[in-house]
């Protein structure tokens, strides 16, 4: 009983099983107690609005979706690049860390009605440059760690090895970042959805999932905005997972350990 | 790597000394030393002697602040872009994102070898160490004597004219420690490169050297070079470590140690 099997089958299982039961007790006590609609929907009631406005929240998702992975996408890269800037250059890195630590306090949503203006009502623009600023965040503040992770020995193996920059930073510096790199983006992932889907409650272009919770919370059909708000949950999992197993390939270590577990 | 004439010195240092400029420190002073081609130096004295100073100034990992050095009859700096040493540190040093063999190619792969030559050298150099079975595995699925051999591997990839090792078994049990030491010197013996070895061990320092050079500390200085007349590094075998020549040089070596300043730091194991 105490296999890999088992343990997996626990590690999966448990939390399922807590799920059904807080959903079952949902339920019944919407249910049994009467609560009404505007106060707590049931789940099945949400369930059904899901089911009915599918072609809809599908959309949603796709169109929310696509702006947050843009921003994570920029976000990253422009994030990446100027870490490594910072690293080279001392000047640079003085130069931004003021303009950086701003970034970090202000709340990225309250920049929302700004930039909507900025942008104009009818672009995704707005949307898609505050999930980039809210990504770029924590990509430059990880990496930047990161890029100072190398160890004097091996500094001292490049030297000896008469290693030219490029190659130091091909060899050491960027691989000794990578585990920081990917930590960075995957706090971010979540950070790029919250930030597109929160947008949304500022105006712009309808049809995402931030603007049709707002609009069916408004227009009284909870069970509705409910279901828009599961599928809010999903893209953020989705997001989440997609960079973890992004983290977890690109480290050459944790996929050998993986094949060795396996064969044994 | 480079054809190198037989009688050329391997390092030559006249009047070197060290002083670093935090806090004043003289680290070294007028040092004198010759190791010659194919020779076994070690260096000994208690911790703050500057013996892995020196040796960090023969690898112009540091520049000496005063007299002259010299590598294969250039300059440190120039030995060093030319690859004329191999390398190895108290830590393995290993690249813990790359592969054991991947780890012996490195030098290999930065200096332009093609890879079907690297992996015949890198499967050469593991079977030398005895580790052709770990060529896939990643260091930290090692143990510290495997690994610290498979540094010795990576300093021997170019096959340089002379190893540079400081405190390589520092680290390791006494058990380890004497194997891997057996195992350097019969390498030495395959190999033919001059060595300059950093140790705290007086046995270690007396089973593999031809030369061991006692050092003291403020300023680190040569207190005496003592010859080990105990056969080349092929004849040098276990029964080496119970015979009583051995025990002589032990001896003449913690004697020259006391003379100096107090041998804080220094084992007598």
């Amino acid at each position: 009983m105490n296999g890999p099997a088992s343990s997996a089958a626990l590690r999966i299982g448990a939390p399922v099983a807590l799920g059904v039961v807080v959903l079952v007790a949902w339920q019944l006590l919407v249910t049994l107690a009467g609560i009404d609609d505007y106060l707590l929907p049931s789940p099945l009631s949400i369930v059904e609005q899901m089911i009915e406005f599918w072609p809809a929240l599908i959309a949603a998702i796709a169109s929310t979706g696509l702006n947050a992975l843009i921003g994570l996408v920029v976000g990253s890269i422009v994030g990446i690049a100027a870490a490594l800037v910072a690293s080279l250059s001392r000047f640079f890195d003085q130069l931004t860390a003021p303009i950086v630590a701003a970034l970090a306090v202000v709340p990225i949503v309250a920049l929302a009605p700004v930039l909507n203006t900025m942008f104009g009502a009818d672009s995704e623009v707005g949307r898609r440059t505050m999930a980039g600023l809210a990504v770029f965040v924590p990509v430059f503040i990880n990496t930047l760690r990161g890029l100072q992770q190398t160890r004097p020995v091996h500094r001292d193996l490049m030297r000896a090895y008469a290693a030219t920059r490029p190659q130091t930073l091909r060899v050491l510096t960027l691989p000794a970042a990578r585990g920081y790199i990917f930590t960075g983006i995957r706090i971010a992932s979540s950070l790029a959805v919250i930030s597109a889907l929160v947008a949304e409650y500022f105006g712009g272009p309808r049809g995402g999932l931030g603007s049709l919770i707002s609009t069916s919370a408004s227009t009284s059909a909870y069970a509705r905005a409910w279901a828009y708000v599961v599928g809010g949950i999903v893209l953020g999992l989705i997001f989440f997972l997609v960079t973890a197993a992004l983290e977890r390939l690109a480290s050459p270590m944790s996929r050998s350990l993986t094949v060795t577990g396996r064969s044994k | 790597m480079s054809p190198l004439d037989e009688t050329t010195d391997a390092v030559v240092a006249t009047g070197v000394g060290k002083v670093f400029p935090a806090g004043n420190v003289t680290a070294l002073e007028g040092v004198d030393l010759v190791v010659r081609s194919g020779e076994f130096v070690s260096l000994i004295g208690p911790s703050g002697c500057g013996k892995s100073t020196l040796l960090r100034l023969i690898a112009d990992l540091d520049a000496p602040t005063s007299g002259t050095l010299t590598v294969f009859g250039k300059s440190a700096e120039k030995a060093r872009i030319d690859q004329d040493y191999g390398i190895a540190f108290q830590q393995a040093g290993l690249l813990p994102w790359r592969t054991v063999s991947a780890n012996i190619e490195l030098p290999l792969e930065l200096h332009g070898v093609g890879k079907a030559a690297r992996k015949q050298r890198s499967a050469e150099l593991l079977s030398l160490v005895g580790l052709t079975d770990f060529a896939d595995r990643f260091p930290d699925q090692l143990s510290g004597g495997m690994q610290q051999r498979i540094a010795i591997a990576r300093a021997l990839a170019e096959q340089p004219s002379l190893l540079l090792m400081d405190e390589p078994f520092g680290a390791l049990d006494e058990m380890t420690r004497e194997r891997m030491q057996t195992e350097l010197s019969n390498i030495c013996a395959e190999t033919g490169a001059a060595v300059v070895f950093v140790t705290h061990s007086i046995p270690e320092a007396v089973f593999l050297s031809d030369r061991v050079v006692v050092m003291s500390p403020r300023p680190g200085r040569i207190e005496t070079v003592l010859s080990m007349d105990l056969g080349s590094a092929s004849e040098r075998a276990e029964s080496l470590r119970e015979d009583t020549a051995f025990f002589e040089m032990v001896t003449a070596v913690r004697e020259a140690l006391h003379q100096g300043a107090p041998a804080r730091g220094v084992d007598d194991r």
